[in-house]
């Protein structure tokens, strides 16, 4: 299986963007590099914008960007694309319902050695709040590269959400992205796994796992948090009546939370959650930091068996 | 084109629309509207060259930027007074169901409002991305500001100053509303911002100071020289001197009425020094 980091992905996507829509504008805060950046910077030097340290003005120099047709991609750390600029966000991006899309790597644990301060476990909970907003965390390169691509079609504010470290690649390079529909990466009978991000291969390798002790367990991929595709999570739950939700994020306000507040409405289902229950990260490798998390293949092993005998 | 005397009535009926919109409320912020009547008039009514056919994408046109979104009351009168949408809609400022929201927004489908503004010191980052756009687009307009003093003491307007100079943003005229007043007090004793020209011309931008803001032909006056200054590879600044409260005598010369409304009485006192010109709405 061939690694690659969700970033690059990114990277990827805005490179054809740039060669394909000549609206595209890409700006980063002082991280070209890490966002990956640099061949869209070099084809491209008039519609990019190296702003500096300053994260606050890029993200309101990008709502005034769309005045006039542009299609601004901000590119920082996901904590510094949400949670420092939450107020412009607010008022010049959702509020004002401006064609930005804001485009954050590092997110969550995985970040790994860098630590706390730019572990940030709250930016879906923060994005999803937001009225116009929409939400998108993507589980490898190849989706990641055809979100960049899908989020330039869609008018409105994005929230695009990815990662620092290799992982597997495992979804199809010819992927056509759909915003809000979900994929069954592998159907099952007994429970649904439901999980976003880098937890999706991690929820796919639990499923394998399972089946070693009789549990047909189907992975659904939500890689679009906001609008959640609530029709294919109800197909799943009526099928398998029990549900396990997988995110690298706080439980707080999360995939698990959006998923829950859906089904105690429309129908109450067993469901367990993993996530990060109210505390902060530090520093560690990512595979450390994960499982000593409770975010690897075993935990979504442990709450698939829990939640089926819940049922 | 519009002469003086004519502008000055329209500056008069703007300070009634002020005092009665805020007055029907008992909320809003009039100091800070009566201050800027003389500048958002020749604005609109002089120097921008827009449409009031209203287009989101303001492409071939000048766009002003309210960043102080607090002065929504002369914003919004004169927007209606120019024709971008019908003077009677002035009667449902803040109120249910309204689009002229007590800060502006264009979330409620609000012509000539571009952007939503209250949170404070966004404004002037906002216009620089309108502003490169347009230079993107060869659009040869200009983008117009207007900010707070107050509003300067948000960290991100100094971001916004040193990356529009940085970056040659030259297509930009933003004016700094100086009555030297905000709701605690002066600024002096909130929070002075020091010798505002000085670092405005550290910050590397061409700086204009006129000290009759109050007065609409030194405020054509100083916008035409700002015009001329522009495309010249600098962001162009205009430090514009106002009177808070300006034409109502008992609101000028404090920072009390930034943020309150005249009680009956009041209001008659305050509209007996500013008698109809043009027709209330």
């Amino acid at each position: 299986m061939e690694h690659k980091d969700t970033r690059s992905g990114f990277g990827a996507g805005l490179t054809e963007l740039g060669r394909t829509n000549n609206n595209v504008v890409a700006l980063c805060a002082d991280l070209t590099g890490s966002l990956k950046m640099d061949e869209f910077k070099k084809e491209n030097p008039s519609r990019f914008l190296q702003i500096g340290i300053a994260e606050a003005n890029m993200m309101s120099i990008a709502a005034g960007l769309t005045i006039g047709g542009k299609i601004p991609f901000t590119g920082t750390f996901a904590n510094f694309s949400t949670g420092r600029v939450y107020d412009q966000i607010r008022q010049s991006i959702a509020y004002s319902n401006k064609n930005v899309k804001i485009c954050a790597s590092h997110a969550g644990l995985t970040l790994g050695e860098d630590g706390a301060t730019h572990q940030i476990l709250e930016d879906i909970g923060l994005m999803k709040m937001l009225p116009n907003m929409v939400v998108i965390n993507t589980c490898d390169y190849n989706q990641t590269k055809a979100a960049t691509i899908a989020i330039s079609n869609h008018v409105g504010p994005v929230y695009l959400r990815f990662g620092r470290p290799k992982v597997p690649n495992f979804t199809d390079n010819n992927q056509i992205f759909k915003i809000g529909e979900a994929i069954n990466m592998k159907e099952g009978t007994d429970v649904s796994i439901f999980a976003t991000g880098h937890l999706v291969w991690e929820s796919l390798v639990a499923a394998e796992e399972l089946t070693k002790f009789g549990i047909s367990a189907e992975v659904i991929n939500i890689h679009t948090i906001k609008p959640l595709d609530t029709k294919t999570i109800l197909d799943s739950i009526r099928k398998t009546k029990c549900a396990v939700t997988a995110e690298e994020h706080m439980l707080n306000g999360g995939l698990g939370d959006s998923i829950a507040q859906y089904l105690s409405t429309t129908l109450p289902t067993p469901i367990e959650m993993i996530g990060v229950n109210d505390t902060f990260g530090e520093s560690g490798t990512p595979r450390d930091l994960m499982i000593k998390y409770g975010l690897s293949s075993d935990n979504i092993i442990e709450s698939a068996r829990k939640v089926i005998s819940r049922k | 084109m519009k002469n003086i005397k004519e502008l000055e009535n329209i500056v008069q009926q703007v300070r009634r629309d002020i005092l009665r919109m805020v007055h029907a409320n008992n909320s809003g912020h009039p100091g800070g509207s009566l201050g800027c009547a003389e500048f958002l008039t020749a604005l609109y009514f002089r120097i921008m060259k827009h449409n009031t056919a209203f287009k989101m994408d303001g492409i071939g046109e000048d766009l002003f930027f309210l960043s102080n979104g607090h002065i929504s009351p002369v914003f919004y009168s004169v927007l209606s007074r120019i024709g971008y949408f019908d003077i009677k809609e002035l009667s449902s400022f803040r109120k249910i169901n309204s689009r002229l929201q007590g800060h502006p927004t264009p979330y409620e489908g609000l012509e000539g409002v571009r952007m939503a503004s209250g949170s404070l010191g966004q404004g002037l980052s906002v216009s620089i991305g309108a502003a490169i756009t347009k230079k993107l687009n060869n659009d040869p307009n200009i983008v117009y500001t207007l900010h707070g003093d107050g509003e300067l003491q948000e960290g991100q307007v100094w971001e916004a100053l040193m990356y529009a100079s940085a970056n040659k943003v030259d297509n930009l005229i933003v004016t700094i509303d100086y009555n030297k007043k905000q709701i605690d007090g002066s600024l002096e004793d909130v929070l002075t911002i020091g010798n505002l020209s000085k670092k405005l011309e550290a910050f590397d931008w061409i700086v204009l100071e006129e000290k009759n803001g109050n007065n609409i032909a030194s405020v054509i006056d100083i916008l035409e020289l700002a015009i001329s200054k522009t495309k010249k590879q600098k962001p162009v600044a205009i430090i514009l001197h106002t009177e808070m409260g300006n034409g109502v005598d008992f609101m000028m010369g404090t920072h009390k009425w930034h943020g309150s409304a005249p009680n009956d009485d009041q209001l008659e006192i305050a509209l007996s020094q500013n008698t109809e010109t043009l027709g209330d709405y």
